[in-house]
């Protein structure tokens, strides 16, 4: 069977994970597919999962009451999506849909928490990882909070 | 030091406006017909004039025209105050006093024989779009050209329909994303800076031209610095007060420089440390 391993080895994410954890790794991996306006997940689902896209565009959108849904973020090709599956209580906090036919690596949650407890260092190499993303993703929300491209009058 | 000024730099001359476009809601496009006829004076990409609405006031304003056709002198502008206002209210035949082009440019040259990234912010796209004219121009002599511009909301795109037609190129990539949207909007959503890991580019050989806010450029400078791209080859476009335009009045300074004549384009690692000076 042809395994993920080389697509994850040169993926930014995985950049100097050791070999024996990129195998660990790649156990956990399947390749997914999305049509253009099929959900990825939806809020309150169990999270099991994230994803490295590899071709399209997700919409990630929030139910505002008398507004519907507002596309918050979009995660598109090279970027990683979803955190929920590594923090407890495992749920989603936004639907994702795909705006575009999008390609994408599924990495299987359960799969990777039960490694990790196995093995702490790869655990603390995936938290190192996703706390760079957690982070990215409060400065880009911080940045949209303060509208940045707004003139001050 | 301080070099002695053109005795004519101070005098503006006066261009009768051609038209004026809305782009957006709040930003507006004027064209204006130079004294001496068909024959504007040479700018380069990133210079900008000082327009003086006559009894209101002057202001610094970059030019958005292409630097080629030199029958009209093209400047977008974003209505703030009283001067930018009085601008947009000018009538087709009005006159408008002019100075300059003053400033330093955008490293067209420079970029040439590498990949180039072109990052704008909002109102930031205007005094980048003569670089991207001139870039086209001469396009097989760079490399990878990438346009990431983000924007308020879908209704604020500037220059919409160039957009499209760069975008349909297939010798330029094209990403726009705004910061909100309804779910009908089918682009990206996010601050410019969460589209940059999707930009293809050879950051070792890459030199990248940014415009916007100063949060959006201090963020945006980071992200490439992530993606390998070295802070000499990154070039922002700083933006404060202006009086004289030529050195003199010291109302642009930022730490030893002056930003109307040893900018508004600085290599990034040059003026990294007055960066983040919030008022001056
Ligand atoms: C080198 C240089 C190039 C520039 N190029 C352009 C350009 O191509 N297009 C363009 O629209 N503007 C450009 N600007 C900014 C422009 O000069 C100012 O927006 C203008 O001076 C405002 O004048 P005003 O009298 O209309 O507003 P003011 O009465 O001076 O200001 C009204 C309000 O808007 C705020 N304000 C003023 N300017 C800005 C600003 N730049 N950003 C955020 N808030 C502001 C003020 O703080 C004030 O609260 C450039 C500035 C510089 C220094
Ligand atoms: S505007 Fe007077 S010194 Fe720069």
């Amino acid at each position: 069977m042809e395994t993920l391993r080389p697509i994850l080895a040169e993926h930014p994410f995985f950049k100097d994970l050791e070999e024996r954890h990129l195998d660990l790794v790649a156990g956990c991996a399947s390749n997914v597919r999305f049509k253009a306006g099929d959900f990825i997940f939806r809020h309150g689902e169990e999270a099991n999962e994230f994803y490295l896209i590899r071709e399209g565009l997700v919409a990630i959108e929030m139910f505002v009451t008398g507004r519907g849904a507002v596309n918050v973020q979009t995660i598109g090709e090279g970027q990683i999506l979803g955190w929920s599956w590594l923090v407890p209580p495992y749920r989603w906090m936004f639907d994702a849909h795909a705006l575009e036919t999008t390609r994408a690596i599924a990495l299987d949650g359960i799969c990777l928490r039960n490694k990790s407890e196995q093995d702490h260092d790869l655990g603390y190499q995936l938290l190192k990882r996703f706390a760079t993303i957690v982070q990215k993703d409060l400065d880009a929300a911080r940045l949209q909070i303060l509208n940045i491209y707004e003139v001050h009058a | 030091m301080i070099e002695a000024a053109k005795p004519d730099a101070m005098t503006p001359v006066f261009c009768r406006v051609l038209k004026t476009h809305q782009e957006t809601r709040d930003t507006f496009t004027i064209d204006l017909e130079p004294p001496s006829g068909p024959q504007v004076l040479p700018f380069a990409p990133g210079q900008f004039n000082m327009l003086y609405v006559f009894g209101v006031g002057e202001v610094p304003i970059s030019v958005s025209g292409d630097p080629r056709r030199t029958h009209t002198l093209v400047h977008t502008v974003r209505e703030v105050g009283a001067v930018t206002q009085a601008m947009r209210r000018l009538k087709r035949g009005e006159v408008l006093g002019v100075r300059g082009p003053f400033g330093s440019s955008w490293p067209v040259e420079q970029a040439v024989g590498k990949d180039v990234v072109i990052v704008a912010g909002g109102i930031g796209l205007a005094p980048l779009r003569p670089a991207i004219y001139s870039i086209l121009a001469h396009r097989q002599e760079y490399g990878r050209v990438v346009l990431l511009y983000g924007t308020r909301t879908p209704e604020d795109i500037l220059f919409r329909k160039e957009l499209e037609r760069w975008r349909a190129r297939l010798d330029l990539s094209v990403h726009v994303t705004v910061d909100r949207a309804l779910a009908s909007w089918r682009g990206s959503v996010g601050v410019v800076t969460t589209i940059i890991p999707r930009a293809h580019f050879d950051s070792n050989n890459a030199l990248a031209m940014i415009c916007g806010p100063e949060a959006m450029m201090s963020f945006t400078v980071l992200e490439l610095e992530n993606r390998g791209v070295g802070l000499e080859h990154i070039y922002v476009s700083t933006e404060r007060n202006m009086k004289c335009a030529i050195g003199f009045c010291g109302h642009c300074q930022l730490g030893p420089k002056f930003i109307c004549k040893d900018g508004p384009v600085f290599p990034y690692d040059r003026i990294r440390q007055f960066f983040e000076i919030r008022e001056i």
